[in-house]
């Protein structure tokens, strides 16, 4: 039995103190207010819902069996698409966003104000999503999957400045402080001093982003922009429902074998790097 | 005298692997490189000939601002209400759109929550339920939201409904997999003392697993809210609502002023909703435990 005492002494081991209790009824309130007022403002109701249900077992029951359909060269044509904007764009990505996260880590540019705004701009362009870019570049290089590569490309140079910036400044500096003693200039700092560490770590986030590149290149296409996601938006425009069940498959597919590809490789880097 | 041989052959040796491993990767990565800028028709004269389309494309979306009528009403040309001239129904529309983003969250991380504990191998109550949930989730996970609101436009009708429906979709995919991997790291010590009090599985995982994972748990779903906002702001380009189709509009129309006025306005929502997230996720972690 607990003795009234210990009770009395300790009242916020046994219940939480009122303060809290009322907090939390207060968020739960809101909570669902807010829940009331978002399903009122988007019109979701059960009878628009269960409709929506009825008609998408609909579709579901059409995709099955999944079918490759007459045109299923366009369709590995696509995937083949997909991955090359993948691989391309991350490339070109990195190999841009290398100097440019030099350029934004705290250890490589003193300047304080120098390297706040390139911060800033990093985060600024990161905001824009990479459909908008493929949007925009569609409008600029015409259909295909250019604009696709291109829309990567951008896209994700201010995320690598960003990540290659935070792995640099995560750095050793005492290698760069040995080199620097050798009387290495500015430059070869970089090079023997930051350089070999922060490769492995680098070459890692590419990889992964290739990864998910690989992914949402698959989606580039519903704007008009290559790949497979043509191939997808066309068929549902179509209701060809057994032709998207095929193609999800294979994207499921070959972004899994991508997946665990590129994961092994990140394995082997990351342990290049510390041993 | 033969240590220092035996360490200078070693030393070539490792030199001369690293040479040839260096220049089959960089081999490697260059056929890569062809092949793909072959398949996706990226030769240089079609960039060369891009390129200052591009930049005039890009110069284009800058705004007219003039110094001398900067703050003037809508009417003057080169103020900055002219080139904003629809603010209240922009800010509207990216309002929608992060009220999209939460609702399709919420419904997502409910899903997830729901789904974790059994695609946990430490909690699962056999390898057959383990295996169902876990593949499942990677399944749900693997498929771009673009591709579900596709779909669920077709079924739920163009709207926000369909966006907010396939953001949860491949919300719960990517949040289970993580709450499930949070899940199998908790401290199984609790779980088999909450057992032996005689409590059945759901008790258990309420009060032996719940409690531990629940700080990261919100700094996931908050993460993933704020990813899930970028995500529908494009989500609309499908006409699955929010800022989005609008977007699509004025881009399909070369509305140019308004494609800079509403990307500098997106820019700004998602940097100021990042910042606000971030500032939530330490102190909802104190109130909830």
């Amino acid at each position: 039995m607990i003795d009234a005492g210990l009770r009395a002494r300790h009242p916020e081991v046994f219940a939480p103190s009122p303060r809290k209790r009322l907090l939390r009824w207060a968020m739960a309130a809101l909570g669902l207010a807010w829940l009331i007022a978002v399903c009122v403002w988007f019109d979701i109701t059960p009878a628009r819902f269960g409709r929506g249900l009825s008609g998408l077992f609909v579709i579901l029951r059409q995709m099955v069996p999944p079918n490759p359909g007459a045109q299923w060269l366009d369709i590995l044509h696509g995937l083949a698409e997909s991955v090359a904007m993948a691989f391309l764009g991350t490339f070109v990505a990195a190999l841009i966003a290398l100097p440019l996260g030099f350029l934004g880590a705290r250890n490589v540019v003193v300047n304080a104000l120098a390297h706040f705004s390139v911060r800033r701009l990093f985060d600024g362009f990161r905001g824009v999503d990479q459909l908008i870019w493929a949007l925009a570049f569609v409008r600029a290089v015409g259909l295909g999957p250019l604009a696709g590569v291109l829309a990567i490309a951008v896209a994700d140079i201010a995320m690598f400045a960003k990540l290659f910036a935070e792995a640099i400044e995560n750095a050793d500096p005492r290698e760069a402080e040995a080199i620097k003693a050798c009387g290495g200039s500015r430059l070869m700092v970089i090079r023997f001093g930051l350089l070999p560490q922060v490769m492995p770590v680098l070459l890692a986030q590419v990889l992964y982003t290739f990864e998910s590149n690989t992914r949402s290149a698959a989606i580039l296409g519903v704007v008009g922009a290559g790949g497979i996601g043509l191939q997808i938006a066309e068929r549902i425009r179509v209701r060809y429902w057994d032709e998207v069940a095929f193609i999800i498959i294979l994207i499921v597919i070959t972004v899994a074998t991508i997946d665990h590809l590129s994961a092994r490789l990140r394995r082997r880097l990351i342990d290049k790097s510390r041993s | 005298m033969a240590d220092r041989a035996h360490i200078e052959a070693a030393l070539r040796e490792r030199r001369r692997h690293a040479i040839v491993t260096g220049s089959l990767a960089g081999a490697l990565l260059l056929v890569g490189l062809i092949v793909s800028a072959i398949i996706s028709e990226a030769d240089p004269a079609t960039i060369l000939a891009g390129a200052p389309r591009v930049g005039i494309y890009l110069a284009k979306l800058v705004p007219d601002l003039r110094a001398g009528v900067l703050f003037a009403g809508t009417q003057t040309e080169g103020s900055l209400a002219y080139w904003m001239y629809r603010f209240d129904l922009w800010v509207w529309l990216l309002f929608e759109t992060s009220q999209m983003a939460a609702l399709a969250t919420l419904i997502g991380s409910g899903l997830a929550l729901l789904f974790c504990f059994p695609a946990a191998a430490n909690l699962a109550p056999n390898r057959w339920v383990y295996r169902i949930c876990r593949r499942s989730l990677e399944m749900l996970r693997s498929v771009p939201d673009i591709v579900y609101a596709l779909i669920l436009v077709w079924t739920f009708g163009v709207g926000p409904l369909a966006g907010i429906l396939a953001i949860a979709l491949h919300t719960t995919g990517s949040l289970g997999k993580l709450f499930a991997e949070a899940a199998e790291n908790a401290d199984m010590r609790q779980w088999d003392a909450v057992v032996a009090t005689g409590a059945n599985w759901p008790e258990a995982v309420r009060f032996a697993i719940v409690p531990q994972i629940l700080p990261n748990i919100l700094s996931y779903v908050l993460f993933r809210f704020e990813s899930n906002v970028r995500g529908a702001t494009v989500i609309g380009f499908v006409g699955a609502g929010g800022i989005g189709q609008e977007l699509y509009t004025v881009i399909s129309f070369n509305y140019y002023q308004e494609i800079g006025a509403i990307v500098v306005l997106i820019v700004a929502a998602v940097s100021l909703i990042d910042l606000l997230s971030e500032r939530l996720r330490r102190s909802a972690i104190g109130i909830v435990t």
